[in-house]
């Protein structure tokens, strides 16, 4: 066991874990946040990601005494309860069935748009290689971050 | 979510007249902590009360029996009970899937959430507003017939200042009327009042676009799904599942797993489990266990050799007819005597897979099983049918479990949820404590309940004008209800068949469901033992729109293949043979909306790297009726297929809101392309070897359609029909179709992998 301090949404959180324990299970289970969800354990579908000073994460295979710097959930990208412009994009366009999946498709679109706010379809796609959603929202999200392009860009403007 | 007061008795509370609605809505944690030991009833189905409440602040409750699997049931609800009590829709909510709270209207099940699920909330709806009326008399002294109904007011049509709201004539009370209930549960469940129904002329909120309600919550990570659910003392859980089908514990080192804190080991006879405080540990006790299994008692075909052996298997049932009604013998007579007749015959078989529900997280559960009752949280699709499984697991009474729907990790039909929930009861009693339990990744692909792989061979003769004078289909394989999509039976579940119960499989399958009136039309099916008779992964049960794929790639294809040979076009050849109906409609929307030029399929010149063609399928599911043209690309070197654009025509009579059907067709269409292209259940001989997304590959973003263009047949003169599903079984046909019009190869076997297609491109068949 190790103490173990995470700075996640925020906040400092100190902790004892097996610094071996994936984030995942630091996050849900010590920290009792919901949202990253566990969905293969074995970085290939997106349900668990976090950012980590802005790069998209799996939480479920990162080692919680790795996870240096400043942890962003899905929960936590909102600003006072606002929604960032991808989430509103993404409620806009209604861009989930079930939503498991929903915390990878909106934190990588985050960091696209943070890097490029006018992503051709192709890169779209491409930022989106390894993530799976199961219902089959992948239409309504590649309008959804097309949108939401559009609005940062907006903002920007 | 919120949880809700579980020592609350909803119909002793329902039988008191005039009584005042308790507010039964508690926050979550508060109300888990409440003691599971009180004996909860489930409302009854002819009681008005049961369907609808409103509030001492007018906003009205529907209670609804099913549950949403994140296509917009529940919106589609509110909206038919505002259009029906003549509210706001704003001023509906709709609780569902929690069987104290709602009566048994069969859960999610075969897209029936609106078409059956909204009878009894319609019938009901109008049955409050007719009582309203009355009671709106009474107090204006008006008599009823000079009244009208309008944003939760009654009032006098000759003069509309004087008026009453709703929730000054019943707010916080009960109406305590009786309905007239057909005496039926779950699907066929119907309640019915005095008063008929609105004309759907008169509807203002049915038609109208509406957004989900859960969606922003689902968007801003707030939304509780089943995997959050905690209760105060709750374990968590893993099975040991074996290594391979049949195979059982023969020893169990305990110690192994003694250097976990709290660690400790589940076992039932051969059933086997860990549990730890918290979750991570157990997780590694899972891993760590040591376990020495027996020999596996399964003897699986070679994968390679899977189609023969359905060929050669022998036929545990035949029949012509459906597949729960009693057997009808096929006229195989009938069909070769006007076969004799044709100028020329054409035949083909088509295979299909195993699939996986595969759903995006491994199902999970909680269960808190007490001395004579229990409660279930659970992601099933089918909670009151998961709560009479539970109880007769545990040998308790029915009506002392409640079980609560909570979002789950994808609902696709009888998933591993129902498992999860067994699992969790099973351990829950054994513990003594609540007990949470999920899956791993292997258990969610490898071990879920799997839709049945089978074999299609069709016949058809043709004479000399190519105009069709015998048809024959016959579908063999495996049964479809292995596991029964109703959760009732604890052997229809792991847990269940591990610690004893026996195997209760049920032979069924079904044929083609489309309006082709063809003569000699012969269609049979039949079903054959599964590979092994106890807890197997492959065991077979519903997968959305369960059969569909199967049958209607082989039918739908297989119309391609004879109009090829009659020289036709696809499309106007289908219409030969569908009339002046519904059907033909949908079709021609299709081909109007695609620009459909007539010529037959395969007709095209074909050179470069990348191949393009057309492809059109048109299947029925119930009362619904879907064409599909799919345009796909097919890249010569990779044989990679990538179906770029589909057009959707789709009639389910009525529109409820055209935004969430715009939605479901989309997600139908984009996952079964993914069953279509790449979905394949694979298997060692004792085991599945499909356990992951590596070894399980389904549609990335790299492959999602470019467009995919709704046409919705509007039919306002009739009910809504079921959209859930029905889509599903029109796209393998169609990519199909539309592979064999680029390319001239007509792929016979799903999925269309790329190794398949580069294979056929070399060979050239």
């Amino acid at each position: 066991m190790a103490t173990i301090t995470l700075t996640v949404d925020g906040s400092e959180h100190t902790i004892d874990a097996d610094a071996a324990m994936p984030l995942l299970y630091a996050l849900r289970d010590d920290l009792g946040l919901n949202n990253p969800r566990f969905g293969c354990g074995l970085a290939q579908c997106g349900a668990c990601t976090v950012l980590i000073d802005g790069q998209p994460i799996r939480s479920c295979v990162t080692p919680v005494g790795a996870a240096q710097g400043a942890i962003t959930t899905l929960q936590g990208l909102a600003t006072d309860g606002e929604p960032h412009p991808v989430q509103q994009a993404f409620i806009d366009e209604q861009a989930a069935f079930c939503g498991y999946c929903i915390n990878g498709w909106i934190l990588y679109a985050v960091e696209l748009l943070e890097r490029n706010d006018n992503p051709s379809d192709a890169e779209l796609r491409q930022a989106f290689a390894g993530l799976k959603c199961r219902c089959g929202a992948h239409s309504a999200i590649l309008r959804a971050v097309k949108r939401a392009a559009g609005d940062i860009r907006s903002r920007r403007a | 979510m919120a949880a809700y007061d579980v020592s609350l008795d909803r119909r002793s509370v329902l039988k008191g007249a005039g009584a005042l609605v308790v507010s039964i809505v508690l926050p979550g944690p508060a109300a888990r902590a409440a003691p599971a030991t009180a004996i909860l009833r489930p409302p009854s189905p002819s009681q008005l009360d049961s369907y609808l409440s409103i509030a001492e602040d007018g906003r009205v409750t529907a209670f609804f029996g099913k549950m949403d699997m994140g296509q917009g049931v529940d919106i589609s609800i509110a909206q038919i009970v505002a259009d029906e009590l003549d509210v706001d829709f704003e001023q509906v909510s709709v609780v569902m899937g929690d069987t104290a709270r709602t009566v048994n209207q069969g859960g999610g099940s075969g897209s029936t959430g609106i078409e059956r699920g909204g009878v009894p909330l319609r019938n009901a709806a109008a049955e409050a507003r007719r009582l309203l009326l009355d009671l709106g008399s009474e107090a204006l002294g008006v008599p009823s017939d000079r009244l009208a109904t309008l944003d939760g007011a009654v009032f006098d049509r000759n003069d509309a200042s004087r008026r009453v709201d709703y929730r000054e004539l019943i707010g916080g009370r009960h109406f305590d009327v009786k309905l007239e209930w057909n005496g039926s549960y779950g699907n066929g469940l119907i309640a019915s009042g005095m008063a008929e129904p609105k004309s759907p002329a008169d509807y203002k909120i049915v038609g109208r676009p509406f957004p989900r309600r859960d969606l922003p919550d689902i968007v801003m990570g707030t939304h509780e799904y089943v995997v959050d659910v905690k209760v105060p003392g709750m374990l968590h859980a893993r099975v040991i599942r074996p290594p391979a089908a049949g195979s059982v514990p023969v020893s169990v080192d305990e110690s192994s797993v003694d250097h976990i804190p709290t660690a400790r080991v589940v076992r039932e006879g051969d059933y086997l489990a860990v549990v730890a405080e918290r979750e991570w540990d157990a997780v590694r006790a899972s891993q760590q266990l040591a376990v020495e299994w027996s020999e596996s008692a399964a003897a699986f075909p070679d994968m390679d050799e899977l189609y023969d052996h359905i060929r050669e298997a022998p036929v545990v049932r035949e029949s012509a007819g459906g597949g729960r009604a009693s057997d009808i013998a096929p006229d195989i007579e009938a069909f070769n005597a006007a076969l004799g007749t044709a100028d020329r015959v054409v035949e083909a078989e088509y295979e299909f897979p195993f699939q996986s529900h595969a759903s995006m997280g491994p199902a999970c559960a909680v269960c808190d099983v007490r001395e004579d009752s229990a409660t279930l949280w659970s992601g099933s699709q089918k909670p009151h049918y998961a709560a009479q499984g539970v109880a007769r697991l545990l040998g308790i009474p029915e009506d002392n479990v409640r079980a609560i729907w909570v979002t789950g990790p994808g609902s696709y039909g009888r998933n591993d949820a129902g498992d999860a929930a067994m699992d969790a009861a099973l351990i829950s009693r054994a513990t003594g404590r609540p007990v949470r339990v999920q899956g791993m990744r292997h258990e969610g692909s490898g071990w879920d309940p799997k839709a049945p792989a089978s074999v299609h061979q069709v016949r058809a003769g043709l004479d000399a004008r190519g105009n069709v004078v015998a048809y024959s289909f016959r579908s063999k394989g495996f049964s479809a209800g292995d596991v029964e999509s109703n959760e009732s039976n604890p052997s229809h579940t792991y847990a269940g068949l591990v610690s004893g119960w026996p195997l209760a499989a049920v032979h069924r399958f079904a044929n083609p469901a489309d309006r082709y009136e063809l003569p000699q039309k012969l269609r049979y099916w039949q079903t054959i033992a599964p590979l092994y008779s106890g807890a197997s992964p492959l065991r077979t049960a519903h997968l959305r729109d369960p059969l569909g794929p199967q049958m209607h790639f082989a039918s739908e294809s297989f119309m391609d293949e004879l109009s090829v040979a009659a020289g036709a076009d696809p499309i106007e050849f289908r219409l030969r043979y569908l009339g002046d109906t519904r059907d033909a409609d949908v079709l021609r929307a299709a081909a109007e909306r695609y620009d459909w030029q007539s010529r037959p399929s395969g007709a095209t010149g074909r050179s470069g790297d990348v191949l393009t063609g057309r492809g059109v399928a048109y299947t029925r599911r119930n009362n619904s009726v879907v064409a599909v043209i799919a345009e796909v690309d097919v890249f010569t070197a990779t044989g990679r297929i990538w179906p770029r654009r589909f057009v959707v025509a789709s009639d389910q009579g009525i529109v409820m809101n055209p935004l969430w059907l715009r939605r479901t067709l989309e997600g139908n269409v984009i996952h079964a392309t993914s069953r279509a292209l790449f979905e394949e259940v694979r298997f060692s001989n004792d085991n599945v070897t499909s356990v992951d997304w590596l070894s399980y590959p389904i549609l990335e973003m790299a492959d999602a359609p470019e467009e995919i263009d709704i046409v919705l047949v509007d039919r306002p003169e009739l009910p809504p029909y079921g959209a859930g599903e029905p889509s599903t079984r029109t796209i393998t046909p169609a990519i199909a179709n539309a592979v064999f019009d680029a390319t001239g190869i007509r792929l016979r076997r799903a999925p269309f992998t790329r190794e398949r297609m580069r294979d056929a491109l070399r060979s050239g068949t």
